[in-house]
């Protein structure tokens, strides 16, 4: 009765179908280095970028695959960008050193929050990780002894990327390194979402009430992936840290955590390449806006977040997704 | 007699003032298919939610074989091979048949926890799944996303989940519910047709398919056991025809 509806129905190739590289997927990394040779003046702005769309990728893990709402991402951002501006300064400058750093303190504080984390949902744990990048903030900002308070941390001190290429003002070694982080940290990612771990975490979304009753330990998987997303978070923070070799408050911002939220939800949360898309569009509209009138520059962003929403439930990629597929079955 | 696998001693269990659970004794021996029977609000699905966890009772005991499981965490009853279906669809809409069946199975091969391998990589999981579901009849539909499934289908995929888990004694709460006659007494063979290693308890309005499908009937009437004993037993007992099957069973 069903052979002859021509899809792949053998389990195995399906599965395998579901997670091989999309031509698409290969188009998006080439298209990744294009600004060295299009905008070569604009890589600092592309390093921007590519920081911002991998700390959307660590709040996609667990608001867009686990379903865990948060709005205190930026806590461990800037746990990450502190703990590599303090380090530096010190004389432990040297990239890989100051990333590793910047990611085990942040996926430590994640680690330790995860356990209030886990127990909670909805609007409790917005307030829940609301609070909790209050009290970061905070921390930062009363132990200027640390980490120079609201003047921002002073003397930090980068070392050059395997002891040769200096993170400059044109920002060639920048774009290269955020990058490549980027690009690391992807494949990681992809294939946990791949995994039954990652298949686990999509039953957390769809039914965190069903979990139990088919044996899942749902609680021990949230902790697992909000520590994970907390060591991405803390790399991103690294990276920014490195990049523009300064640290100040402003890592730690509510409007960070904020941001990072609107971007992932106008791409696309769950799907990946929500949070890259996002960050894509969202830093170069505020690039652009923001040169016409720097007050107003959140007004476009406003009007995109709350079309997307109205129209667009699963984001700009969703969009194109069901875009595509209502293409296809009207041509086949 | 075989050897019991599922029992509870004076499990007590009230919300306020309302009484939903007392003193209930049951035993459920392997391989029997048990039903349990009551009027609306007699306290059958609170009873499965005593004995699987989701609700603590006040007092009493529940042993899985010999073990004492009264303090278990829902999830480590399922993984001792405890486990229900639930009688409104309680399903992960937006995964596919196989996906669900996937999750379950590799839960219980405690491979649930490993993020760095791919899933296609799992094989004989994949197979497992997939036997489960074709078991079912659900093979044609197992890549579409369950929400777009039929909801006889969503029953059996119900089942299809608690199957991945390998249970010992499967409790099924209403599992035909909201299914149209004729398609029930199909999905019950199938339910019957399970491996007699299964002890089943399951909950069901229809007399026809208890009577039918099941070894034992128990009755419960305000969060009470009011009889058990075999079919035959049942549809002759003064009290139960009076307080439960009424006017309208013709038996």
């Amino acid at each position: 009765m069903s052979i002859s509806t021509g899809a792949v129905t053998d389990p195995h190739l399906y599965l395998q179908a579901q997670s091989r590289w999309h031509p698409l997927e290969f188009a998006f990394w080439a298209a990744s280095i294009l600004p060295f040779f299009i905008f070569p003046n604009h890589l600092v702005l592309a390093s921007q970028i590519a920081i911002t769309a991998l700390f959307a990728l660590s709040l996609d893990l667990i608001l867009g695959y686990a379903g865990i709402v948060s709005l205190g991402h930026a806590a461990f951002f800037g746990l990450g960008a502190y703990t590599t501006g303090i380090l530096s300064k010190y004389g432990w400058g040297d990239p890989f050193v100051g990333l590793l750093a910047g990611s085990v303190v942040a996926g430590l504080a994640g680690y330790a929050s995860s356990f209030i984390i886990a127990r909670f949902r909805h609007l409790t744990l917005i307030m829940i990780t609301l609070g909790l990048g209050f009290l970061v903030h905070e921390a930062a900002n009363q132990a200027s002894w640390l980490t120079g308070g609201s003047d921002g941390l002073q003397g930090v001190r980068i070392g050059p990327l395997l002891g040769r290429f200096t993170f400059d003002l044109y920002g060639y070694a920048a774009y290269t390194y955020s990058l490549i982080v980027l690009f690391i940290v992807f494949l990681v990612v992809r294939r946990l979402i791949n995994s039954p771990f990652g298949l686990s975490l999509r039953g957390i979304r769809e039914n965190p009430v069903r979990m139990p009753a088919v044996g899942a330990p749902s609680h021990a998987h949230i902790r697992k992936i909000y520590t994970i997303s907390a060591v991405i978070a803390g790399i991103a923070g690294a990276v920014l840290a490195q990049t523009s070799g300064t640290v100040s408050l402003g890592v730690l911002d509510f409007q960070r955590s904020a941001d990072v939220l609107v971007i992932l939800i106008l791409g696309g949360a769950g799907r990946l390449y929500g949070g890259l898309i996002g960050a894509l569009i969202f830093i170069v509209a505020r690039d652009q806006f923001s040169g016409i009138n720097p007050q107003l520059w959140y007004f476009p962003i406003g009007v995109l977040l709350v079309a997307v929403v109205m129209f667009l439930p699963g984001g700009i990629l969703g969009g194109l997704a069901r875009l595509t597929s209502t293409l296809r079955s009207r041509w086949s | 007699m075989s050897a019991t696998v599922l029992s509870t001693r004076g499990l007590d269990k009230s919300f306020g003032s309302l009484i939903v659970a007392k003193d209930i004794a049951l035993n459920l021996p392997q391989g029997e298919r048990y039903a349990l029977i009551g009027p609306n609000g007699a306290g059958k699905t609170t009873l499965i939610n005593l004995m699987t966890g989701m609700l603590q009772p006040d007092g009493g005991r529940i042993f899985l074989g010999d073990e004492d499981i009264t303090a278990l965490k829902p999830e480590d009853r399922v993984k001792r091979g405890l486990v229900r279906t639930f009688q409104i669809n309680a399903l992960f809409p937006r995964l596919t048949p196989l996906e669900a069946v996937m999750l379950a199975v590799c839960e219980r091969r405690q491979d649930a926890g490993t993020w760095w391998r791919r899933l296609p990589a799992y094989r004989d999981a994949i197979e497992e799944a997939h036997t489960i579901l074709e078991s079912l009849k659900l093979g044609a539909v197992c890549h579409r996303p369950t929400h777009e499934l039929a909801y006889g289908q969503q029953r059996l995929l119900e089942i299809a989940l608690a199957l991945a888990t390998k249970p010992k004694v499967l409790l099924l709460d209403e599992p035909a519910a909201g299914v149209p006659k004729e398609e029930s007494a199909e999905l019950f063979s199938v339910i019957s047709d399970l491996s007699k290693d299964i002890a089943i308890l399951f909950i069901e309005h229809d007399m026809n398919v208890v009577f039918r499908f099941a070894s034992r009937i128990i009755v419960m009437v305000s969060g009470q056991i009011l009889v058990e004993g075999s079919p035959k037993e049942i549809s002759a007992h003064p009290r139960v025809r009076e307080v439960y099957l009424g006017r309208s069973h013709h038996g």
